[in-house]
């Protein structure tokens, strides 16, 4: 390992002016609320890129960033704020175009055709008073210039596509005639009407049954190996990551924490949060152990992040480096190996100590 | 079973009564034929043209210091069950006892002082709780409508509860919005836990929250149940939580229990298809696994809706093993296995109830499409177990060798459709 390598800094934030090779690329961003609390650091320095036809998990609790992360890639932060309740740094870039800085109609361009949203409760999303067929053809027809009739046509196709049944019929009905999950493939056709290179699913799967769940993450499978899209994939259920995703990110108090191929941050998780993740998570395929190991108390508040490293008040090794460094000094993240990093003060020996002793015998 | 006739020799006598044979507790709850059916009404006159049937007649008993779980997708009336088994919602039929006092039509007032041993924790921490009442007000409430003094009073009850649940006595005067979900959770069990109930109902009690306070609130709930000697039941869809917390488990699909076992078992050796298609679908967090897409068993649709459920067996819309009986017979829920009740003409795991009817439906042989060819192919040597057991242990009648013959040819069908899957699989991998 280079020193160079070794640096956080050197890895994830290549000079500015440097025009990215991969696809999606996510350079040191931030995305701040001021409130009269303070300001709340939703996101504070994320740094991730992803090819297409992969597909990239972020997985954190409430609050740690993932939805505001995905809504600031899609350009819905200053929609939302006319541009005065939130600031935003860094650099997003997308298939060679800047995002954080570029015209709210330009990204408006974009948004749909190159880039799409799946959102968490589709009911919500969609709107009540419009016929489910009705709202596709709208999203169809915002960039393509084709008549109703073959938006129409394109509609149905779709919802075809999506394993909607007698999708001809279903085209005329309303959101709240569909089921949960009829109503999130509904949105998955209009999400994808317009085969958008990125697809963004914002914990897609959370609302829905197990066996639903299951249906849905396989078409969001298909339909990415149909169009090479990529996607990037914000849940909470560590089981549906290791289920669809080639990369995590594994994001808390606004910054990530880990990162690294799936397989990798499974076998040999770095982060103590993760740790404390998989630990709190029961399972189905092992015989009941004792007990949970759960992460003891709450995620951080977002406007007084605690000092040094934000997991510091809840993690278990925080004494074991020496001196004050897990209060004082923020960790950046380091390589492990490979695509796999960490920020974490722990040693990467005491690391692959505790994990293979401490942790993964209880799991 | 023998629990059952017991309590029903002597309802009256149920508290005294100790079980004879040691393990097998106390009987708490026991539900018979539970029904509780939503009218739907139109027109002026309001006349009543159907019924969402929610729950359709259930059948289960839960013994004293256990964990019963209960699951199901959303819509099977597993919610519903729990607000009528604490008599929030008055069933439409059925009886239950609690204690052995039969609970199903007892009036408001004659129901209340029995609301100090059956209390309830509902789902969402931010929905259940009043926010223009302090903690304090709102942990000591059930002490103030049963006019129950606690000793040392009331405010030093409240903190000793608080403190329980992990929370600071110092909350007392605080308000809801304060506290974080997972904190909204625990004054919602400190509430429940104040008048020392015998039985706790939780519906959905970890599934408003972050895994991190998910195993929490599991472990608190896990401790207090030790500590206290709660009974719970527990609603969830989560099947690995109620994997985790759960003695036994009921798992319900439209109104009705297919299934209700011994959590080991039911985990291990699931007997009816709905249970087995349930529990594939869970991901697993762990990436080797990923595509096995052989040992899933993918469901198609929805579930039917409760109005007009189908006939015979509930689940032979979406079943792969459906034959005609299932169509035309409801099949009762009967202990197969010492611990393990289900209702199925075709059980996994286990020799078939209805041998002689091997034809499939039409919507079966659907869905066996989406069934993962690993789980066919276990099936097929299972079947073939089951033949051969059957002509080792039955005379070689010409009737039960037509039957072997048949499930022969059902079996070698299964291969067959096992192997197309195989084989389509494997073009899919190499696209």
């Amino acid at each position: 390992m280079t020193e160079l390598n070794k640096t956080g800094a050197a890895v994830g934030e290549p000079t500015a002016a440097h025009r990215p090779e991969a696809f999606l690329e996510v350079r040191d961003l931030k995305v701040h609320f001021p409130t009269d609390d303070g300001i709340v650091k939703s996101v504070d320095g994320l740094s991730f890129s992803l090819e297409k036809g992969k597909t990239l998990a972020i997985v954190g609790e409430s609050g740690s960033g993932k939805s505001v992360t995905s809504l600031a890639v899609m350009g819905l932060h200053r929609l939302g704020a006319r541009g005065k309740n939130v600031r935003m740094g860094g650099e997003i870039w997308l298939d060679g175009k800047e995002l954080v800085n570029a015209s709210p109609d330009e990204v408006r361009r974009l948004r749909g055709r190159e880039m799409a949203m799946i959102f968490q409760d589709p009911l919500s999303a969609m709107h009540p008073y419009y016929k489910i067929g009705d709202q596709i053809v709208e999203a169809y027809r915002v960039h393509n210039n084709v008549s109703k009739k073959v938006a129409r046509k394109r509609a149905i196709e779709m919802l075809d596509r999506v394993g909607i049944p007698e999708p001809a019929k279903r085209v005329d009905g309303y959101p709240h005639e569909f089921s949960g999950g009829m109503r999130q493939r509904a949105m998955i056709a209009m999400a994808l009407v317009n085969n958008p290179e990125l697809l963004i699913a914002d914990e897609p799967t959370t609302a829905l049954d197990v066996t639903v769940q299951a249906q849905i993450l396989d078409l969001i499978r298909d339909l990415q190996k149909e169009f090479g899209s990529a996607v990037i994939m914000i849940t909470h259920d560590l089981g549906v990551v290791a289920e669809i995703a080639d990369d995590v990110l594994v994001m808390y108090g606004g910054r990530c924490v880990e990162r690294g191929p799936a397989d990798e941050v499974f076998e040999q998780p770095q982060h103590p949060y993760t740790w404390g993740l998989l630990g709190s998570m029961p399972r189905i395929d092992r015989e009941t152990s004792e007990r949970l190991i759960p992460v003891k108390g709450s995620p951080p508040s977002l406007i007084n992040v605690p000092s040094g490293c934000a997991f510091h008040p809840r993690c278990p090794y925080a004494d074991l480096p020496k001196g004050n460094v897990t209060r004082t000094v923020r960790p950046e993240l380091q390589q492990v190996d490979g695509g796999h990093f960490s920020a974490c003060h722990l040693s990467p020996e005491d690391r692959t100590r505790i994990w293979t002793e401490e942790i993964a015998p209880k799991l | 079973m023998s629990e059952t006739n017991k309590t029903e020799s002597a309802p009256e006598a149920a508290i005294p009564h100790q079980a004879s044979a040691p393990g097998e507790r106390e009987v708490l709850l026991k539900v018979e034929g539970l029904q509780k059916h939503f009218p739907i009404k139109k027109g002026i006159l309001q006349r009543q043209v159907a019924a969402v049937k929610a729950v359709d007649g259930i059948d289960f008993e839960v013994r004293k210091g256990e964990t019963l779980g209960v699951v199901g997708e959303s819509g099977c009336g597993k919610s519903t069950m729990g607000r009528v088994i604490t008599r929030l919602q008055d069933p439409t039929g059925g009886s239950i006892h609690f204690e052995g006092q039969d609970i199903t039509k007892l009036s408001t007032g004659k129901m209340r002082p029995l609301r100090r041993d059956i209390q309830m924790i509902f789902q969402d921490p931010y929905g259940s709780l009043n926010p223009r009442h302090t903690i304090g007000s709102i942990v000591s409430a059930p002490f103030r409508l049963q006019g129950v003094e606690p000793e040392g009073g009331v405010k030093k009850e409240v903190q000793r509860l608080l403190e329980l649940v992990g929370l600071s006595p110092e909350h007392y005067n605080r308000y809801p919005h304060e506290f974080s979900g997972g904190q909204r959770q625990r004054i919602g069990i400190a509430r429940a836990l104040a008048l020392k109930p015998k039985l706790v109902v939780a519906d959905e009690p970890v599934s408003a929250l972050d895994v991190s306070i998910q195993a929490q609130v599991v472990n608190l709930m896990d401790d207090l149940q030790q500590e206290l000697g709660l009974t719970y039941v527990i609603i969830a869809h989560d099947l690995s939580v109620v994997r985790h917390v759960s003695d036994r488990v009921a798992v319900m699909y439209l109104g009705k229990i297919v299934e209700f076992a011994d959590s080991s078992k039911l985990y291990e050796s699931p007997m009816h298809p709905y249970t087995k298609a349930l529990m594939s679908a869970v991901p697993v967090p762990d990436p080797k696994r990923r595509g096995q897409k052989n040992e899933r068993i993918l469901l198609r649709g929805d579930v039917p809706s409760p109005i007009a459920p189908p006939s015979g067996c509930r689940f032979h819309t979406r079943c792969w093993k459906a034959t005609q009986i299932c169509k035309t017979t409801e099949p009762p829920l009967l202990e197969l296995r010492p611990g393990q009740r289900v209702a199925c003409h075709h059980p996994e795991n286990f020799a078939d109830q209805a041998p002689q009817d091997v034809v499939l439906l039409s919507a079966a042989k659907e869905a066996v499409d989406l069934v993962g060819s690993a789980v066919l192919a276990e099936e097929a040597k299972q079947a073939q177990a089951s033949a051969a057991a059957e002509t080792a242990s039955e005379e070689p009648a010409a009737a039960a060798e037509e039957t072997v013959t048949a499930e022969e040819t059902v079996s070698a069908e299964e291969t067959v459709s096992a192997e197309e899957t195989v084989a389509e699989n494997q073009e899919s991998t190499d696209k």
